[in-house]
């Protein structure tokens, strides 16, 4: 498979092959890492749709196209996963997915699985004020952070929204000079220290390793 | 010479100003509030009225547009950001000319939660609305918020958490509220984007309130059904 446009997958996701006998049903912002891992695992049983990653910015909005795309499917493939986490939608993702008889990856947020749910869970306490953007949200910041937040157009927002957060954490999926200097430019137009955080894969890798047996 | 175009608000008539008021606030044009807030009370309008009919009416028409996806939250908290600019002059005459009050609120965010943007609109337009309002910022404990109580004895606890990781935290609150004997004696309002009605009720609240304008009009109702129960 051609390595999805980020663009398309902010706007309207990725579709399946329509074949295989798994489909995981993901956010866009996971795609490069979900196909990478069935690449390198050979996995050829395992198909992808991915919802738009822009769903991210209404969260309400997830839980029904996580339905939706699971009652479109279920009766093409043997079994259904969902890659989203929590993601804002307050437990209802969850309630949703018991009740369709899916099940999901574990975790608050993709933060918190890229890293290890467990690792994660160490520092939730003591690392309340730092902002996390992952290889997609680094490559689509400005999409998903600056422009829908109107700093492109009112700057002097910028500390409404940043002023209690003290460092920007970039969890990196992978090893990219470009990608690590364009996370330390987004810390410094949000006016935040910068870290890089190596996490992989994390829990998406082994949460998926195990659906694939 | 001054541009044709230029609105020169001192030679508006008082509904024209209100009006224009109203647009200003609309474009988060604080210096504009300042001014139009100064003018009314130079021609002495009550300070109640300027901050009811000027700047509660615009936040009013801000807040109807955001609900309807007309206005989104960048062009909310610049209108919020004017009407601070109109209040923080309104406040101390407020005060020294006896406006009604409608009760006192304590707000916070809760432990491990940093977010305040929806938290300050809400203490913002409580304000507005008359009530005092405690704001304990943000990551409070629950000793905190105890505290806060004691001192302050409000007649509202607002909790505020956009993670649904911090949420829970909510009924840790409430729940040490009820074995302290003094949950009954507090209207409890709940808010943040992943909360819910649903949440708010498992967790012992009174009341879930998804946006600033609705956690006023929950309040007033609140305030109104604890003042007839006291008068029954």
């Amino acid at each position: 498979m051609d390595q999805p446009n980020d663009i398309d997958l902010t706007e309207t996701g990725l579709a399946p092959r329509q074949s295989g006998s798994v489909l995981l049903i993901a956010c866009g912002a996971l795609a490069h890492e979900v196909l990478a891992l069935i690449k390198a695992n050979d996995w050829q049983h395992m198909d992808v749709q991915c919802l738009p990653a822009k769903l991210h910015l209404y969260p309400e909005k997830i839980t029904a196209e996580v339905e939706r795309t699971v009652q479109e499917h279920r009766a093409q493939y043997q079994s259904l996963f969902v890659l989203y986490a929590d993601c804002g939608t307050g437990g209802l993702l969850q309630a949703k997915c018991a009740e369709l008889g899916v099940e999901m990856i574990e975790g608050p947020h993709c933060y918190s699985f890229f890293e290890g749910n467990a690792t994660f869970a160490t520092h939730l306490d003591t690392e309340i004020s730092a902002f996390y953007l992952t290889d997609f949200l680094v490559r689509q910041f400005d999409a998903f952070v600056w422009k829908p937040m109107g700093l492109d157009r009112y700057p002097q927002l910028r500390d409404t929204y940043f002023g209690n957060y003290t460092k920007l954490v970039y969890q990196a999926q992978t090893n990219d000079p470009a990608l690590d200097a364009k996370a330390a430019d987004c810390a410094n137009r949000l006016g935040l220290a910068y870290e890089r955080r190596f996490t992989g894969y994390g829990d998406l890798a082994t949460t998926m390793e195990r659906i694939a047996q | 010479m001054a541009d044709d175009d230029e609105i020169i608000l001192s030679e508006l008539s008082d509904d024209e100003l209100v009006l224009q008021m109203h647009d200003d606030l609309y474009d988060g044009l604080k210096e504009e509030i300042e001014e139009g807030v100064n003018i009314l009370i130079s021609r002495n309008w009550t300070p109640y009225d300027t901050l009811t009919k000027a700047l509660v009416a615009g936040m009013t028409i801000v807040g109807a547009d955001f609900r309807d996806g007309i206005l989104f939250v960048p062009e909310v908290l610049l209108a919020a950001n004017a009407m601070k600019g109109g209040m923080a002059i309104l406040k101390p005459l407020l005060i020294a000319t006896g406006a009604p009050r409608m009760g006192k609120m304590v707000i916070g965010t809760v432990k491990g939660d940093i977010h305040d943007i929806g938290k300050n609109l809400v203490g913002m337009m409580m304000e507005g609305a008359g009530f005092e309002v405690k704001d304990l910022g943000i990551n409070n404990s629950v000793e905190k918020y105890l505290a806060a109580i004691e001192s302050e004895q409000p007649d509202i606890l607002g909790m505020s958490a956009l993670l649904t990781t911090t949420m829970p935290y909510m009924k840790v609150v409430i729940d040490t509220m009820k074995e302290k004997g003094m949950r009954d004696d507090y209207i409890v309002l709940v808010g943040g984007a992943p909360l819910n009605e649903e949440f708010s009720k498992a967790i012992g609240a009174d009341a879930y309130c998804r946006d600033a304008a609705v956690a006023v009009e929950t309040a007033k109702a609140y305030m109104l059904r604890k003042h007839n129960r006291a008068s029954a």
